[in-house]
């Protein structure tokens, strides 16, 4: 099962594909598989990224310009699924460029592609009768978001629906950085737990090894998004692989330790 | 054009679906904030306090109801159908968007939310928010693309004036979507202490139906006067369609009218490629954007297309999921007018009645202008005059060179 952790926490990658390559976002995300990541998140760039920071929509934005499309996208984690069999694959995009692209032929695609599961921001458990039916038909893990807000009977009909892993948002808002983690994470990473067994893994705002060493105490894996988008941002597409491997292994360090 | 398949199974019982339109295709986080917006929205149609307080405002701040007006001199011209005018722009702040902002205003303040935000393509929603803030004593920010501010300054100027907080963004094509998505985002960070007052007939459910149920004055006021004056009902109603409001609160009094037509007047912009309009009908295929299943310009990758359109307010790459239920099954007509012939249509409104309509709404007098001389005397149209157009004196004085030539027929 590929889409499983490691590490304690495991670490779940997010980048925004085709940013600032196509190429690139290979190297860069076997890279990251090599220096410790257990899960990447392959962002489908889209124009008007609404749940996204400043960040990925700066990512977004360039990739849209280069013309980075879904099947594109699939293409790059098929070469990373060639590349690392046992790494965990996760697409992650808004809903429009699979209702255009087809819902069916996205399914069979990113499941050729070598993906483990697929993540739409924008798709909650209630709307999402035929994307389950097709994520069941090919074998492929829908996770959903689990927000502070959320009650308990939505955490309920949202971990009857996860497969892999739910994913947590630590805090309302956007994604982004943020100084310290909130109280809202651990409560609802509590929460989840009375209705799953599955991992939980928390994300929005980490950024650093002490972000990585508190999720440790509370959940099984941190996503690190932002800070690995914009540390792509300001690196030299030669050096970027490089920056990104040496950035995880630092975001290792305390959780080790400790 | 690409096979759609519906993320779930479509169904006329659920609620905030228009036919297959509509839904909530928003991140988890807003979910509890939609829920209970749904809930107290329907408690305050239940509330005779509030629907009180609410129709006090409308008379008498607002300035409900508007008038139906004979265009007799524009009748003449055309020389065709009787063309009425709901005067829409005599309203206070000089849009349809007021009754909506009270609407929501009000319903905010029953929730506790003290803090007010909303998007605003035009101003005019913007103006009406701050207005409505102002009134009940909330703290109100503006999100607004940049090209909008430069080309509606003066709504800007005014709604800082009436203490809101207008914050101009700067991503995407900088013009309504941007907006709405930059106000989406301070949503789902302050969501709860926050209200979002969303002035189209867009969104996630509940916002398209409670846009609407708070236009639909518009309708059940035509209804009446139209019965009045003429003793029948209108051939046909004509409004302009951005997001829908003001279209939707037109229209929808008479849906169950079937020998009246209704027509939706979109954006034709410059040109008919992909980019130069925001005809949604005419280039759009469904999609999701900003909540809600609808017509939406794309790419072939599901990219949101780039729109234009000389009016602010109709510059929008999506429509209310409720049009496009009306699209499909017929029961509307939706068209387009493009910039020329929107400038046009104002400075014949100007010259023969006396009434400088907003840009927006001078798509539907273009439509009328159109269709009226194909008709007779006998027919009756009726066209929503959504706006006032002092707010575009920016615009026409450039457009017009009103600056540099004396402008006469």
């Amino acid at each position: 099962m590929p889409l499983s952790f490691h590490h304690k926490p495991g670490l779940v990658v997010y980048l925004t594909a085709g940013d600032p390559s196509l190429e690139a976002t290979t190297a860069i995300a076997i890279a990251a598989i090599d220096a410790g990541a257990d899960v990447i998140e392959l962002g489908v760039p889209f124009s008007d990224p609404l749940a996204d920071g400043p960040v990925i929509q700066r990512a977004s934005e360039r990739a849209v310009a280069r013309g980075t499309k879904l099947s594109d996208v699939l293409a790059v984690a098929r070469a990373i699924r060639s590349a690392r069999p046992e790494a965990g694959l996760v697409v992650f995009t808004y809903l429009n460029p699979i209702l255009r692209y087809g819902l069916t032929r996205f399914a069979d695609d990113a499941k050729a592609g070598g993906a483990d599961g697929v993540l739409v921001t924008d798709l909650i458990v209630e709307e999402a009768g035929d994307y389950l039916r097709e994520m069941d038909r090919v074998g492929l893990a829908p996770v959903f978001l689990a927000a502070p807000t959320s009650p308990d009977e939505r955490l309920e009909a949202i971990a009857a629906h996860c497969k892999g892993f739910i994913y947590a948002i630590s805090r309302t808002g956007i994604t982004g950085k943020q100084s310290a983690m909130t109280a809202d994470a651990a409560a609802l990473v509590a929460r989840i737990r009375r209705w799953s067994t599955l991992p939980v893994a928390v994300g929005f705002g980490i950024s650093n090894a002490q972000h990585v060493a508190q999720v440790a105490e509370i959940a099984d894996g941190a996503v690190i998004g932002s800070a690995i988008v914009e540390l792509i941002e300001r690196a030299t597409p030669e050096t970027a692989a490089e920056d990104v491997a040496r950035f995880i292994k630092g975001l290792q360090l305390l959780a080790v330790s400790s | 054009m690409a096979s759609i398949i519906l993320p779930s199974a479509p169904s006329e019982s659920r609620p905030g679906r228009f036919g297959i339109y509509g839904g909530r295709y928003v991140p988890e986080t807003l979910m509890a904030a939609l829920t209970e917006l749904e809930r107290e929205y329907e408690l305050s149609k239940a509330d005779a306090a509030f629907q009180a307080e609410l129709n006090a405002l409308l008379k008498d701040y607002a300035g409900r109801p508007t008038p139906l007006y004979f265009a007799k001199r524009l009748t003449e011209h055309l020389g065709g159908a009787k063309i009425y005018l709901k005067r829409e722009d005599l309203l206070h702040t000089g849009a349809h968007k007021i009754n909506n902002a009270l609407g929501q205003g009000l319903l905010a303040k029953r929730m506790g939310k003290q803090r007010i935000i909303a998007e605003t393509g035009a101003g005019q929603h913007g103006v009406a928010t701050a207005t409505t803030c102002a009134l009940l004593g909330l703290e109100c920010v503006i999100y607004m693309g940049e090209v909008d501010m430069a080309r509606q300054e003066l709504n800007v100027l005014r709604m800082r004036l009436l203490g809101a907080e207008v914050r101009g963004v700067s991503s995407g094509s900088k013009t309504l979507k941007d907006a709405i998505s930059e106000a989406m985002r301070d949503w789902v960070t302050n969501v709860r202490t926050t209200y979002y007052i969303l002035g189209s007939a867009l969104g996630a459910h509940p916002y398209p139906t409670i846009v609407r149920d708070y236009q639909r004055c518009i309708s059940r006021e035509m209804k009446e006067q139209i019965l009045e004056k003429e003793g029948r009902l209108p051939n046909a109603v004509i409004a302009c369609v951005g997001g829908g409001s003001n279209a939707i609160g037109a229209f929808y009094e008479f849906i169950g009218d079937r020998d009246v037509r209704l027509i939706g007047v979109e954006a034709g912009g410059r040109g008919t490629a992909l980019g130069e309009h925001a005809a949604r009908f005419a280039g759009g295929v469904p999609g999701v954007l900003q909540g809600t299943f609808s017509y939406v310009l794309q790419d072939e990758n599901g990219q949101i297309a780039l729109t234009h359109s000389v009016s602010a307010g109709l510059d929008y790459a999506s429509i209310g999921p409720e049009h496009a239920a009306l699209h499909d099954s017929g029961r509307a007509e939706y068209t387009a007018q493009d910039d020329a012939a929107a400038l046009n249509a104002v400075v014949k409104l100007a010259r023969t009645e006396g009434i400088l309509p907003a840009l927006e709404s001078a798509h539907a007098i273009a439509e009328a202008m159109r269709v009226a001389p194909k008709m007779t005397p006998r027919d009756i149209l009726i066209v929503n005059l959504s706006g006032r157009g002092d707010k575009d004196m920016g615009i026409l004085a450039q457009e017009l060179k009103l600056g540099t030539t004396d402008q006469r027929d």
